[in-house]
């Protein structure tokens, strides 16, 4: 099959959407299919041989925060040889509902479109007045996918309309078949996020040292991930910072070695996830997982019987349940085991299959990818268009 | 003499007045019927998405139904089951247009009541040739729902559209029947799709 996925966000700058295409992507080549990527790219910024520039990203102000965009003439034009040329079965965009990419191609092309929808932001008035005017381009896409129910939910309140859940993949092998660091093993703690960012938690999680550390002093907390080390530790005692590592960012291996290291893995995140891929990466390095009862976690974590969740927001909850699962190895053994074959879903060889079973159903008896002539329309309907 | 309106005598400013207005209403005529052009389009492409979803539809249906009723003849279940399954997927393979859904529905609950325990697709799985039936049957009840609410998805953004006063006005559907959602039971036996929802 071929096979066109459209990336909304640019190529160079690492993020959860791009690294799920990226995965996608080589997962299908070695399937056997022709895939091509379409993302926006530094003209100099070297490739894999499956991904096509479709030139820089122009940073916009856009939902409260800058963001880097594709739009304009030169975009559409590149937007329309990509179509052109690739000849594809079926086209994949990721992130319709935001003015990138995504939309272009939706705008630009006809025949069977799949589309992921990874944000499940909250309403606002603003979305629904773009949603009326994107209204025209996104009832071209045959499929909808949400990566989570949560996600499908806020998707149907504000387009209505019904999309499949299929989840994030992740490489489940290559978290479980990680080598344990003796570093960062023995009463251990870890922690993976921005640390300057308050939604990933880790204020919440500080607050909660101080308990956990009086209950079982030996403890230590790991923390890996971008951010002030002197600012995170402000509001712990002189005293206790000596427990807290920080690791800095870590590399895809090292934070596979890290998850497989600690002896309980905290996702104290207050809000703003729609999926929660590295708890699935936590679940696949067998880390037994405390994270807060956000929707998407609680579903990541099977409400609760593959992980354990805490009322979010709340330090006590979250130094209660952390001092018990230290304390109690045999729940621990418990956690991991079922982390490990309720994670087995989220497997690439899972999800893949599921992604490939929607284009399957949507590409029968239909025809291929062609660019659209109704929506740049005025010639065609004249009868001037060239064929 | 000529006069113009109220008997008052032609002016030139008068006369290219009348022009300028009448080229405006033209062009107003003009944007219009373009406008109403591009949701015509909008809605025949809308109605090609439903057939197709619809056609995507009735081939995974039929698709499950057949290998439910190869399971059910194959001799690897008990004769309760298969007769239990023959019968519901008979039903669904003969079921008339407007019996559809609910022939469709019965063939979800019999293969639910068939395969409720991990025992019975295991059973089927050591037998000769059941490791691809199963796989089979997996695919078919994980599609169904899949292109059920693709299609069920276009059905809606059709009518939404339908529904609007321009398309009413200048009856722009054309002689197209309302569409209409497909509307089943479709939940997969657990033990066969362990799966996220």
């Amino acid at each position: 099959m071929r096979i066109g996925i459209v990336c909304p966000y640019s190529w160079d700058v690492p993020g959860g959407v791009q690294f799920h295409i990226r995965d996608l992507a080589e997962y299908f080549v070695r399937q056997g299919h022709e895939v091509s990527v379409l993302a926006p790219a530094d003209d100099d910024t070297p490739l894999p041989p499956y991904v096509v520039s479709a030139g820089r990203a122009v940073p916009v102000p856009y939902n409260g925060s800058v963001a880097r965009l594709n739009f304009g003439f030169l975009s559409a034009a590149r937007v329309r040889r990509w179509l052109h040329d690739g000849a594809f079965d079926v086209i994949h965009i990721h992130e319709p509902a935001s003015p990138s990419l995504g939309l272009l191609a939706c705008w630009a092309a006809s025949g069977p479109i799949v589309a992921t929808f990874h944000t499940s932001n909250p309403r606002s008035r603003a979305m629904i007045a773009a949603y009326s005017i994107l209204q025209a381009a996104l009832e071209k896409i045959s499929a909808r996918i949400a990566v989570s129910e949560y996600a499908r939910r806020t998707l149907v309140e504000h387009l209505g309309g019904d999309a499949v859940v299929i989840p994030n993949g992740v490489d489940v092998d290559f978290f479980a078949e990680a080598e344990p660091e003796p570093r960062w093993q023995g009463g251990t703690i870890g922690f993976i996020g921005r640390i300057d960012e308050p939604r990933k938690g880790l204020p919440v999680l500080m607050r909660a040292l101080p308990r956990i550390l009086e209950a079982r002093p030996e403890t230590r907390l790991l923390v890996a991930g971008r951010g002030d080390e002197e600012e995170a530790v402000a509001s712990l005692p002189e005293e206790l910072r000596s427990r807290v590592e920080f690791l800095g960012m870590v590399s895809d291996e090292e934070k596979a070695r890290l998850l497989r290291s600690v002896d309980l893995y905290v996702a104290p995140n207050t809000g703003g996830e729609s999926f929660g891929i590295i708890l699935v990466e936590a679940l696949s390095a067998g880390a037994p997982v405390l994270a807060s009862d956000l929707d998407a976690f609680a579903q990541v974590l099977d409400q609760g019987t593959a992980g354990e969740l805490f009322a979010n927001e709340d330090a006590d909850a979250l130094a209660a349940a952390a001092i018990r699962l230290l304390g109690d190895p045999a729940r621990r053994a418990e956690l991991r085991e079922r982390g490990s074959a309720h994670v087995r879903r989220f497997d690439w060889a899972t999800v893949g299959a599921d992604i490939m079973s929607v284009y399957e159903t949507v590409t029968a008896g239909a025809a291929a990818v062609a660019a659209d002539d109704r929506a740049t329309g005025l010639r065609a309907r004249l009868g001037l268009a060239r064929d | 003499m000529v006069t113009g309106p109220r008997g008052r005598p032609w002016r030139a400013g008068y006369a290219s007045a009348v022009t300028a207005t009448l080229i405006w209403i033209l062009v107003a005529l003009i944007a219009i019927g373009l406008y109403l052009s591009w949701t015509a389009g909008r809605l025949d492409r809308l109605h090609a998405r439903i057939d197709a979803a619809r056609a995507a539809l009735d081939a995974q249906l039929l698709r499950r139904a057949s290998v439910a009723q190869e399971l059910a003849t194959a001799g690897v279940l008990d004769p309760a089951a298969s007769i239990v399954l023959y019968e519901a997927a008979h039903g669904a393979r003969q079921a008339e247009e407007e019996h559809r859904e609910i022939a469709e529905s019965e063939l979800s609950q019999a293969l639910r009541a068939v395969f409720a325990e991990a025992q019975q697709v295991e059973g089927v799985r050591e037998a000769h040739g059941g490791e691809e039936a199963v796989r089979e049957l997996a695919e078919a009840v994980r599609r169904v729902p899949m292109a059920r609410r693709f299609h069920n998805d276009a059905v809606r953004a059709a009518r939404a559209l339908r529904r609007h006063r321009k398309v009413r006005w200048f009856r722009l559907a054309g002689h197209a029947p309302f569409p209409m959602a497909f509307e089943m039971d479709d939940e997969a036996p657990a033990a066969l799709v362990e799966r996220v929802s």
